[in-house]
Order: C-alpha cells, then structure tokens, then sequence
C-alpha cells in the first residue's frame, strides 16, 4: 500500500514544468519592473524599462558595436588562453613529478588563487600602457593558477596500471607525457580549463571596464558615461546574455568531454 | 636532506631569486624610471602606509563595506539555500538563472548599483553582497541537497520541529559547505568592493590605490597591493583555520558518538526512522 502510494508520488508531473514555471517568473518579474517604472514609482532614472533595455539590443549594434566588442573580447580571452595553456601544462606535470616543489608551492597557489590578482592591473597599465597587452596579461594571470593546479591533480588521477603498461611496451618520456598522461588526465584538465576560462573573460572584461578599452566591458562604461540609462541597461544584458551563453557552450563541451 | 627541509629550502631560494629578478629588472634600466622601484623602495612604501593613519581610514572603510555587504550577501543566500534546496520544484526553477548570472563578470552591474545606491558606501556595500550572493549560495544548496536521505527521516522519525531539523539536522550536515561557501564569498565580497572603490570612490583600499597610481607613486602602488593581498590572505586564512577546528571538532563528536552510543542502538534508531 505504502509502496503504491510511494510510487504514486512519484510519478506525479507538476502541472508546470519547472523551465516554463521559471521563465514565467522571468517574465512576472520584468512585467512588474515595468509597471513600476512606467507608474513612476521607481525613478526612470535609476532603472530603466525592461521593455526599453530589450529593444534597445537592436540599436546598440549600430551605437556600440557589439559584434566588434565581442570580437576584441574573444580574441583578448584566446590568446590569454594558449598562454596558459602553454604554461600551466609543463608546470602542473612538473608539480606532479617533483612532490617537494609540489608541496612547496601549493600554499602559495591556493592564497593566490583567492587574492584580488585584477589589483595588478595599474602596474601593467603603467609598463604596457592602455593595449591589448596589458589586458592579455590580467586576463593571463587569474586563469592560469587554477589551470596548474587542475593539471597537477589531474596528473596525480592518472592510473598506475597505464603507467607500467606503457613502460612495459618501452614508451619514451614523451610518448609517456602525450600518449598516456595528458588523455587520462584530459577530463581534469578539461575542468581546469574551463575554470581558466571563466577567470580570464571575467577578469578581461572587468579591465576593460575599468580602464574603458577593449571590448564587452568598455561598451558598459561607455555607455554608463555617457549616462544612456536605458543604454547601460541594454549594454549590461548584451553582455550578461553573451558570458551566459559562452558559459554555457563551455558547460556543454565539457559534459562532452567528460561524460559522467 | 628530508622532505620538509627540503620544501622550507625550495621557498627560501624561491623568493631569494624573485626578489633578485626584480632588483635587476629594477636596475637593468630596461623600464622607465620608476616604473619598476627596487624592492628597498617598496619596503619603504609599506613602512610609509603602515605609519600613516590615512591608510587605516582607507582600510577601515573598505572592511566595513565588505563585512556589511558580506553578512547582508550571506544572510540573503542562505535564506535562498534553505528554499533552493529543500524544494526540488523551486530549486530547478531558479537555480539555473542563479548559476548563469553568477558566471557574469559581477563589475558590469556596477552602474546599476550606482544609480540604485549611489556613488556612496552603500553601493560598495551592495556590490560585495551581490559578490558574495553566489558562491554561497550554489555551495549551500548543494550541500542541502547531498544530504544523506536517512538523516531526513532520522529526524522526521523523531518528529523534530522545523527548527530543530534546521539546527540539528541541517546545519551540521550542511557545515562544510557552509564553510566552504563562507571562504568563497568572502574572498569574492573583497574583491567585489575594491572593484566598485577603483571604479568610484573617495575613500577605501580601491580609491587609495588608483589614487597613487594617478598620481604615478609607483612604489605607494606596490606596497598597497601587498598589504591588500596580506589582509586578503589572512582572512582567507582565519577561515581555512575555522573549517578545520569544525571538522575536527565533527570528527571527535563522531568518534564520541561511536563510543558512547552502542551500534546496534543507532541501527535501531536509524532503521525504525526508516520504517516510519
């Protein structure tokens, strides 16, 4: 009886799906943003209208150039990218070999891993000036301790049966490190990778705020400067639905790559 | 030589050779002046900050900014947590717009803030919340929701009060997350309130070091990053050393459990929760 209840239970579909139920509330709350605005009881010029800020998307391409904005961002975040990779695949197998550097740097990984690296930014501004490069080396710079530190455990996961079957067959070191170590670990690389990846664009489009150069973040400055409330509105959704939909194809690849 | 000295020896060249590659940069004359000060200089700096009463305003005003917006976050996330993860129905409602905009670049909301709560302490205050919103809240509502079931039903079989499976139930089961959660959100709290003081402010950690850096006091610059990222580390620190009393503390209270409570005694009563 109890059995039969429990599984009645069960199989009890909401009337709802939970994905509609929460865009309907999306929606609810924007229709409510809206009235509250348009009856003046929120100021129009704290916060604009929801309606304003969506179909403002159309003309900020024309006013901004998104799509421009988007490109500099990408290209910043992929050269910031093969640089960490670049560094972060040497250094976290080395880490792997050599426990007591392991172990001596490890603390000072993690400490760094939480420190406000973007402070650093002035001191680059100062050598690079306002470029590109000082804004591949802030985007460098927070992505790539997670990336050695996901490399290292991702090394240390490698099988020991793998091992001694490729030295069994005689491999060399470097065919021990490309054909053994780097796919079995590839599934924690990969996390370390996107990790880096969400750091570096974070961080890039942060600098790019701050300093007003570059890509995503200038055109929410810019935008916020020139006091375009309904602008700074349409330009903070632009760039929020971008990263969302780049967290998300990373999200997808990964579960690609690691199925679970 | 064994591991330890070895590790203590690796550190100690490490930083030796570190600060002899910025002396020679410093030196080289491959910079302009100034640009990279010798580390004697920054030394200086630091001694200079620390004697000077307006760096403690600056850092008093910066951790009051992090600590309100911080416990104003944390309650609100939590708040969010409880809901999330005991409502499977709700949790996949809105958890998934939770774990899209807490992968935005939180600085772009900045002018939102500004316009909300103007240029003011309170701005600061709401960005560090909206920073440490996130972390807290996706690390408590999966802890929530990889509670073991059998300790629901323990405390349900118990008849235990909504309060009671709160405090007894939940959050002891929920604490490492909690903790872990509490590590993040802090870290990120700070980060969240120098991000708003060096995009405007006139006062606090951020506003003095885009000051000085304005104003090209290089070696001011330097020595306020270090003494941001000690103050940084030392709270990061206090944390990992909080989580670590707690899980001892959880392992001795265990260990406790076992001696005193007969384990067929605890069979029984998980299994007759079960039943019921």
């Amino acid at each position: 009886m109890a059995r039969a209840f429990n599984s009645a239970v069960k199989s009890r579909r909401p009337l709802v799906p939970p994905a509609l139920a929460g865009l309907l509330f999306l929606a609810l709350l924007l229709a409510l943003v809206e009235f509250a605005v348009r009856a003046d009881i929120i100021p129009r010029l704290v916060v604009a209208r929801p309606s304003d800020a969506i179909a403002g998307l159309v003309t900020l391409q024309n006013r901004a150039d998104l799509r421009d904005g988007f490109l500099i961002t990408f290209r910043m975040t992929a050269i910031a990218m093969v640089l960490e990779l670049l560094v972060a695949l040497p250094l976290g197998y080395f880490l792997f070999r050599r426990r007591d550097f392991a172990l001596a740097y490890s603390g000072w990984l993690a400490a760094l891993f939480a420190a406000p690296v973007f402070l650093l930014y002035p001191l680059f501004l100062v050598i690079f000036g306002r470029s590109e490069i000082t804004l591949i080396i802030m985007g460098f710079l927070p992505g790539v301790i997670p990336l050695i530190i996901q490399v290292e455990q991702g090394f240390h996961g490698v099988s020991s049966t793998l091992i001694n079957v490729g030295r069994s067959v005689g491999v060399t070191a470097w065919q021990n490190f490309w054909k053994i170590m780097i796919p079995a670990a590839a599934p924690s690389i990969f996390t370390g990778f996107r990790l880096a990846l969400i750091y570096t664009l974070i961080n890039i489009i942060a600098i790019e705020y701050l300093v007003d150069i570059g890509g995503l973040g200038r055109i929410v400055a810019d935008r916020y400067f020139r006091f375009d409330i309904s602008g700074t509105y349409t330009a903070i959704t632009a760039v929020a639905a971008i990263s969302i939909l780049f967290n998300w194809l990373i999200g997808r690849l990964e579960r690609w790559v690691r199925p679970t | 030589m064994n591991l330890a000295r070895r590790v203590f020896w690796i550190k100690l060249l490490t930083i030796l050779v570190l600060m002899g590659l910025w002396e020679g940069l410093s030196r080289s004359g491959l910079f302009y002046k100034g640009v990279l000060p010798s580390t004697w200089m920054v030394v200086q700096a630091i001694a200079g900050e620390l004697a000077d009463s307006g760096f403690y305003h600056d850092l008093g005003i910066t951790l009051l900014e992090t600590s309100v917006g911080f416990v104003a976050g944390a309650i609100i996330a939590l708040l969010f947590a409880l809901v999330l993860g005991t409502n499977a129905y709700i949790r996949k409602m809105i958890e998934p717009y939770i774990i899209a905009i807490g992968g935005t670049p939180k600085i772009i909301f900045l002018p939102i803030l500004f316009l909300i709560f103007g240029l003011g302490i309170e701005s600061k205050m709401a960005k560090a919340a909206l920073s440490a919103f996130f972390p807290i809240v996706l690390s408590v509502t999966s802890g929530i929701v990889q509670i073991p079931p059998v300790l629901l039903r323990v405390g349900r079989g118990f008849d235990l009060s909504r309060w009671q499976m709160l405090t007894k139930i939940y959050l002891p089961a929920v604490t490492n997350s909690l903790l872990t959660g509490l590590q993040l959100g802090i870290a990120m709290a700070i980060i969240g309130v120098l991000s708003a003081e060096i995009s405007y402010a006139n006062a606090g950690l951020g506003y003095r070091l885009i000051r000085d850096a304005d104003q090209f006091k290089i070696s001011s610059v330097y020595a306020i990053i270090i003494l941001i990222f000690t103050v940084s580390a030392t709270i990061n620190f206090a944390i990992i050393r909080l989580q670590q009393r707690l899980n001892r503390h959880e392992r001795s209270r265990e260990a406790a459990d076992v001696v005193l409570v007969p384990v067929e005694l605890k069979r029984d009563a998980s299994t007759s929760a079960l039943q019921s």
